[in-house]
């Protein structure tokens, strides 16, 4: 464990700042734009699917239920991408639409 | 080639901060949304480019440049399709792709997992696994409450499931560890996931319709923590990084919608409410219910100065927030100040009443919070609650034995003269009675939304 730690020294306090860095960000959002964030948060962790990328390139090319496993994977993650900001994207365009009509 | 790649991430991890950060200013939110979008794309692109840089082309990368195209497409197609009232499911449906992403990414690693002999790594693995499985069906179940279906089970198996399996899931990983228990990392994780899918069904399922906004917050927050797992397994920070800042703000903003119901996470995830004397049944005979006619309201619309809407779920439900948006516009016409007080829980997640209002064109600064309004309460007219209950029951203020007793409500009783449109005397998601009801200001409209408000819109009409 102490071993684990000292080889991940970069990465653990990345992720300790990384923590308060995502707290402050959004301690001051006004409720109107708790929807947005959110679903824009939910676009944002998509992100995994650069680990499927990763996952799935190592996958030897005869493994045939890894491969497919590995596609439903990386199409999962592209879905949670897209979905997700253009969900966001349309959420605001109601925003913004309503204000130039104004 | 790796430079190029770990400058498109060092760009990618500033793109989110900055868009997750604009997300949060009304006029910058779309910008925001955009940055983010665009680091994402490139990070991800330069990836696919870049893992497959010293290979030559093969079924793999054909595989994952299909996935990828089909999922920007599919994903497209229901983002544009979905209705605003359905943007909660659609919004838990994403959720859960993600949650299933870092769960199969979990099985396979396993599988050709290079790190031998070091257990902290694969336990990061095992955890990455479990988060993302409890994420995946955990969604999918509050897609389904979400859909105003109620999934039929037995409260207390699903409560003993519960723990059983979560107990599994602590105690299984410790045993290996120790060598008590002889499975392959492979076994393991494969054992671990099934449970960790059945852990997600029953922690969601005791969790009511109400309290769907901490739901759907905390399963968000989930995911990204499943994915920050995932990035110390491959060493990517840019996985690390979203990771985080969704998990931790997520968390924060399942905090602030508890804080909103005044009920802490744990009341919450054990779908309990505080134990209530049941006095309120008693008291439901007592309340002195006066109605008022479509008429009578419309004459007191047009003779008022300033008026406000409540809105709740009940009207996202009816359908009804056009014709809200048009009785505010008749309204408009003759000079009547017409407001609208969200309670920040209202809806099924946090935010989205302020969503449905928008897409009805209701300008932005008629949205006021409950927060700026509640002390200036007297000075409005007519206040209209419509699909609210819990949110403006005065029994959280002055009846200590109620069990929402606390929560932080909208003073709707303050004002000169209510008006509830409601179907029946039902009871809200609290099952309490509502002493709204009763008070001598108050009038009650017994219809749909709907039909009450088009009512009132061709009436104010032909008033004018």
């Amino acid at each position: 464990m102490l071993e684990f730690i000292h080889g991940n020294q970069a990465s653990i306090y990345f992720i300790i700042l990384s923590i308060f860095l995502g707290i402050e960000i959004i301690s001051n959002v006004p409720a109107i734009l708790h929807t947005p964030l959110m679903s824009g948060a939910n676009a944002i962790h998509g992100v995994i699917l650069a680990g499927a990328i990763i996952v799935m390139q190592q996958v030897p090319a005869d493994d045939y239920l890894n491969l497919t496993l590995g596609f439903i994977a990386v199409l999962m993650g592209t879905l949670n991408i897209s979905g997700g900001f253009f969900v966001t994207g349309r959420i605001l365009s109601m925003f913004s639409a309503k204000k130039a009509t104004k | 080639m790796t430079t190029i790649l770990d400058i498109s991430y060092f760009i990618a991890i500033l793109s989110f901060i900055i868009g997750l950060k604009y997300l949060s200013f009304p006029q910058k939110a779309k910008l925001g949304n955009l940055i983010a979008g665009i680091g994402m794309t490139v990070a991800i692109l330069l990836t696919i480019i870049i893992s497959f840089y010293q290979q030559t082309i093969n079924t793999n990368l054909v595989l994952i440049l299909i996935a990828v195209v089909l999922g920007t497409v599919i994903g497209q197609i229901m983002a544009k399709k979905a209705e605003m009232t359905k943007m909660p499911q659609l919004v838990s449906f994403f959720n859960a792709m993600g949650g299933g992403c870092a769960l199969l990414l979990g099985i396979i690693e396993a599988q050709q997992f290079h790190e031998a002999n070091n257990r902290m790594a694969e336990v990061v693995l095992i955890a990455a696994m479990i988060i993302g499985a409890i994420s995946f069906t955990g969604s999918f179940v509050a897609y389904y409450k979400l859909g105003g279906k109620e999934v039929p089970a037995n409260r207390s198996l699903v409560l003993v499931l519960s723990r059983i399996t979560l107990l599994f899931l602590i105690v299984i990983p410790v045993l290996v560890s120790y060598s008590f228990l002889d499975l392959s990392l492979a076994q393991e994780v494969l054992v671990l996931a099934s449970i960790a899918l059945v852990y997600g069904i029953v922690f969601v399922i005791p969790i009511g319709g109400a309290d769907m906004p901490v739901v759907i917050s905390l399963l968000n927050s989930l995911t990204g923590m499943a994915t920050a797992l995932a990035g110390i397994m491959f060493h990517n920070l840019l996985m690390i990084s979203g990771g985080i800042l969704v998990g931790s703000a997520g968390i924060l903003l399942t905090l602030l919608m508890c804080k909103a119901m005044n009920r802490s996470l744990w009341n919450v995830l054990s779908g309990k409410f505080k134990k209530s004397g049941g006095i309120n049944s008693a008291n439901g005979e007592e309340l002195d219910i006066k109605t008022i006619t479509i008429g009578e309201l419309s004459t007191q619309l047009a003779f008022a100065n300033k008026v406000a809407i409540i809105p709740g779920y009940g009207l996202a439900v009816a359908q009804a927030q056009h014709l809200c948006a048009q009785l505010d516009a008749i309204l408009e016409k003759k000079d009547v100040e017409v407001h609208y007080i969200i309670h920040p829980v209202a809806g099924r997640m946090p935010g989205h009443m302020n969503v449905l209002l928008a897409e009805a064109d209701v300008s932005y600064d008629k949205l006021k919070e409950m927060d700026d309004v509640n002390h200036e309460m007297k000075s409005y007219d007519l206040v209209i609650v419509i699909g609210a209950n819990d949110v403006v029951n005065p029994a959280a203020e002055n009846d200590s034995s109620s069990p929402i007793y606390g929560m932080p409500i909208i003073k709707a009783y303050e004002a000169k003269q209510v008006v509830v449109i409601k179907r029946g005397m039902s009871k809200g998601y609290a099952g309490v009675e509502n002493n709204l009801f009763g008070v001598p200001n108050c009038r009650m409209l017994f219809t749909d939304a709907k039909v009450a408000l088009n009512e009132i819109n061709n009436e104010l009409k032909r008033i004018s």
